[in-house]
């Protein structure tokens, strides 16, 4: 048995099941957070996937007491931002989430289609849709989000904020792209959007 | 189009009124977090264990270039 190659970074046993165990919790909410991001069922359990592989051979890198969610967040991230410059994300819409509706609470008389909230969702610029996720969706603070974005926290607030309007807008006026496929100015928006966050500006894209 | 139905939750952290579709967004994510877990995903969990993190990555080098996660090695 040779287990002296790396001095000092072998975790215990101990350990390793600590770290699996909370690798394990964290895993419906890595697949909300990838459905949230691009969309599509299967694309967004790939990249899941692959993120658990990723952080599992990085397991050391991993501070033990902190957040394992934040931490796979930026790992799932910084996947997915590769994954789009590589494959060109094509931002298909699925229309399985289409059929999910949120029932109005009492005294609403208009019903929040979620399908039209999850489209509105997508044709956002990539680092709002982003924020928004994290702090609207998955309840991180501005802070947490900054940090797993790695920009400042002004720039987290200011990216829900834009986030937040537009959805508001777009959702109260009706002004829904039909799918984002049909959008193919939406979409080449959102291309050339992804270029300049690939590029480096506002965000890091190494892990 | 009154939206003045209902009072904004408790946290004083945020800063504008939640917009009506709020609770749509969490649901969305909810409505994930909450879906029972494919197979796939228990399969790949279940083999975490026979991979070696320190093959994987414990070098330090950005990819796992060397050995695929899919080629564990055979353990004869």
């Amino acid at each position: 048995m040779s287990d002296s190659e790396t001095p000092g970074t072998t975790r215990t046993a101990g350990e390793k099941a600590d770290f699996k165990r909370e690798l394990t919790a964290v895993v419906p909410h890595l697949r909300a957070f990838a459905r949230g991001l691009c969309g599509r069922p299967d694309m967004a359990d790939d990249l899941v996937q692959e993120t658990l592989l990723k952080a599992w051979a990085a397991q050391d890198r991993f501070e033990p007491g902190t957040s394992m969610r934040a931490w796979t967040f930026v790992i799932l991230r910084n996947a997915y931002l590769t994954d789009m410059r590589r494959n060109r994300f094509r931002g298909e819409y699925d229309e399985g989430v289409a059929e999910r509706i949120l029932t109005a609470p009492a005294g609403q008389e208009e019903p929040i289609h979620l399908s039209d909230l999850h489209r509105a969702l997508l044709t956002l610029q990539p680092e709002r849709r982003e924020a928004l996720l994290l702090v609207g969706a998955g309840g991180f603070s501005y802070e947490e989000a900054a940090e797993i974005c790695g920009c400042a926290v002004g720039t987290i607030k200011s990216r829900v904020g834009r986030a937040r309007a537009a959805l508001t807008e777009m959702l109260a006026n009706g002004n829904i792209p039909r799918r984002s496929t049909d959008d193919e100015a939406a979409h080449r928006a959102i291309l050339e959007e992804l270029d300049v966050v690939a590029a480096g500006n506002g965000v890091s894209t190494r892990g | 189009m009154a939206s003045d139905r209902k009072p904004p939750p408790a946290s004083g952290e945020q800063p504008q009124r939640a917009p009506e579709w709020a609770d749509g967004l969490k649901q969305l994510y909810d409505s994930v977090v909450e879906e029972d877990l494919p197979d796939s995903f228990k399969t790949l969990l279940a083999r975490l264990d026979e991979i070696d993190p320190r093959r994987g990555g414990g070098g330090g080098s950005s990819g796992n270039s060397s050995q695929s996660p899919d080629d564990r090695g055979a353990q004869a």
